[in-house]
């Protein structure tokens, strides 16, 4: 035998699946829309890029560095531009934004390489913008590899051109591999409010909230109810954008996935249990939506972290950043995928989104009155 | 006469300084069909707001099968159905989508369900339409499943607030044989309604004008006491004068 509150959830829930599912239109937003952000800001990303001005300052003029630099203008990555070997042309050309990567052969090199078998190369890079600073790099690092290993093959002794490599204005690289993660709780945060607060408010519209009310159901259930089957789309949905991100964004995920998973339940049920609280306190369903979507869009947008790094923000921004659940969210999941920290790391942001969530279903039980306004 | 089921004292409802149900005083046996009537703005809804849990009385008591109104509302949840002014199904649903989740919303077993799910939609000859979704249905059916649906967990009291609003006499009359059946299987019935016509089925009518309650009788002995030939010139007598003017 079933207790009264299990008949009545499986009731609820089927109920909740059915018209989400029977909503074809919302449906296809709920998935389509974070499909398509990844997309677009996948693609903003990885897209190659070509006929990239490289400077070549060749203090050696050897066949040897001659045979590089027209690999690299073979290339269809690079424009090869000679440099003039002043002291300052390099520094003046990334200053004005001529050239993306520069490559500096010293002296003998050439003979550097055939008699000592190692020669220095210097790769430096402007990265102000550093998605393009590092893939140019790689696209240079391998064309010289390739030609290192093409001279291997007729050496007696294995040969060693060593790139150092330079990033100018943004060693660190900060903020480039970091992007899908902001993407991913972005999207999903947006998309979770989205979904749930549009659902209490739209049975007062209907109506059918009265007819619940009367009925023997209690608050705590009708909100469970209300939120597991999106719970379900939304654990889909972040599995979609995490399968695009490895398959299609090539983006690694260092740590575990079951602690990803994990961290993700958590921050869902919060995103959903802040829809809830507007979908209560909304009187309509456009009411909802404005609350929902439009004045939860910025702070999401610009406090999550990923676009503009709250650590240099004012402090006032700071503080009101701490608030946004997908800010701790992101931090989370790039320390899983990118850094593959375990929850020994990020206990803290977890803690805080634990708690956050708490606080919004406790705050959710309080404020759905069981009686009419 | 049968037991009290509902029973109210001196109940009042007030929003700041207007009193929309004025110290209304009645009781209600078990298995009557028990009319409220009144212009749009006498207070009916209100009552039954009231009754069903759904407003806080400002003052005076109630109880309907023996609970009280303030401190056993879960009990009372449990004892009846109600159909709201509203059309309050889903209505991208379909019509066994629909009772199943009332139904399963009052705690029936999967068998329950079954048995009176396929009961309900015999007796409505619905077997057509169960797989329809409700906004396919004309609203006279609707009510008429709305209604059903309501009584799938046997309340003892069903509360029917203005259950045929938009509807022609012909389906009103429809939707008053489910009302007597389900009146004959004890089932106690509260309706309000401004429909003159339905007022005649009622056992015992109550005519509330500007939250009071004016006159409370069957509909013969109200028609003699105020030389009416219809339940209409009982009305229109007793609203003459009213403040709260209907729309």
């Amino acid at each position: 035998m079933k207790s009264m509150a299990a008949k009545q959830l499986s009731a609820l829930v089927g109920k909740e699946f059915r018209q989400m599912l029977r909503d074809r239109k919302s449906l296809f937003m709920l998935v389509g829309v974070p499909v398509m952000q990844i997309v677009i800001f996948g693609f903003a990303l990885t897209n190659e890029i070509t006929h990239a001005k490289i400077l070549v300052e060749d203090y050696s003029r050897d066949p040897v560095t001659q045979r590089i630099v027209d690999k690299i203008q073979a290339s269809t990555y690079f424009d090869v531009e000679e440099g003039s070997l002043m002291p300052d042309a390099l520094n003046v050309a990334f200053r004005k934004g001529q050239i993306k990567l520069a490559v500096v052969f010293p002296v003998n090199f050439g003979s550097s390489l055939l008699h000592l078998h190692r020669a220095d190369v210097q790769i430096i890079a402007d990265a102000s913008d550093p998605n393009t600073a590092v893939t140019l790099t790689k696209y240079l690092s391998s064309i010289i590899a390739d030609y290192q290993m093409e001279l291997d093959r007729t050496s007696k002794a294995p040969l060693q051109i060593e790139p150092e490599v330079t990033m100018l204005y943004n060693p660190e690289l900060k903020g480039a591999p970091t992007f899908v993660p902001g993407v991913v709780a972005f999207v999903i945060f947006l998309i979770c409010i989205g979904m749930t607060s549009i659902s209490v408010v739209k049975e007062k519209e209907l109506g059918t909230m009265e007819v619940l009310l009367v009925s023997p159901l209690r608050p705590a259930l009708f909100l469970m109810a209300k939120g597991l089957p999106y719970l379900a789309v939304s654990l889909l949905n972040l599995i979609i954008v995490l399968l695009m991100s490895v398959f299609l964004l090539d983006m690694p995920i260092r740590g575990s996935i079951v602690l990803l998973l994990a961290e993700s339940v958590i921050f869902i049920v919060c995103a959903l249990a802040i829809g809830m609280v507007v979908s209560i306190t909304s009187k309509t369903q456009q009411d909802a939506f404005m609350n929902g979507q439009l004045n939860m869009m910025a702070p999401a947008y610009l406090l999550t972290g990923f676009l503009f790094p709250v650590e240099n923000m004012p402090l006032p921004l700071r503080l009101l950043a701490n608030l946004v659940p997908s800010r701790w969210y992101y931090i989370i999941v790039k320390d899983i995928m990118l850094k593959g920290m375990g929850l020994q790391s990020i206990w803290k942001e977890s803690l805080v989104l634990v708690g956050m969530t708490v606080v919004l279903l406790w705050v959710n039980t309080r404020i759905l009155k069981v009686r009419l306004q | 006469m049968g037991a009290v089921v509902i029973s109210t004292n001196q109940l009042t409802k007030k929003f700041g300084d207007f009193a929309a149900v004025d110290s209304v005083s009645f009781d209600v046996y078990q298995g009557e069909i028990f009319g409220f009537v009144g212009a749009n703005g006498a207070g009916k809804t209100t009552v039954i707001r009231m009754l069903c849990g759904l407003l806080l009385p400002s003052s005076g008591t109630a109880s309907i099968a023996g609970f009280d109104i303030y401190s056993q509302t879960e009990e009372i949840k449990k004892s009846i159905g109600y159909m709201s002014q509203k059309f309050s199904l889903y209505e991208d649903l379909t019509v066994k989508e629909n009772i199943r989740f009332f139904a399963g919303i009052y705690g029936l077993s999967d068998k329950e369900i079954r048995e009176k799910g396929d009961g309900l939609v015999f007796e409505l000859g619905l077997q057509e339409s169960a797989k329809k979704k409700v906004k396919e249905l004309p609203l006279g059916w609707k009510q008429r499943l709305s209604f059903s649906i309501a009584i799938i967990h046997s309340p003892q009291v069903v509360f029917l607030d203005e259950p045929t609003s938009g509807v022609d006499p012909i389906v009103r009359r429809q939707f008053w044989e489910l009302i007597y059946a389900a009146s004959e299987r004890g089932i106690t019935v509260f309706v309000t309604t401004h429909y003159m016509d339905e007022a005649e089925y009622c056992g015992r009518v109550s005519i509330m004008v500007d939250g009071k309650i004016r006159a409370l009788d069957t509909p013969s002995n109200l028609k003699t006491r105020f030389s009416g030939n219809t339940m209409g010139d009982v009305f229109r007598s007793l609203a003459r004068g009213a403040a709260r003017v209907g729309d």
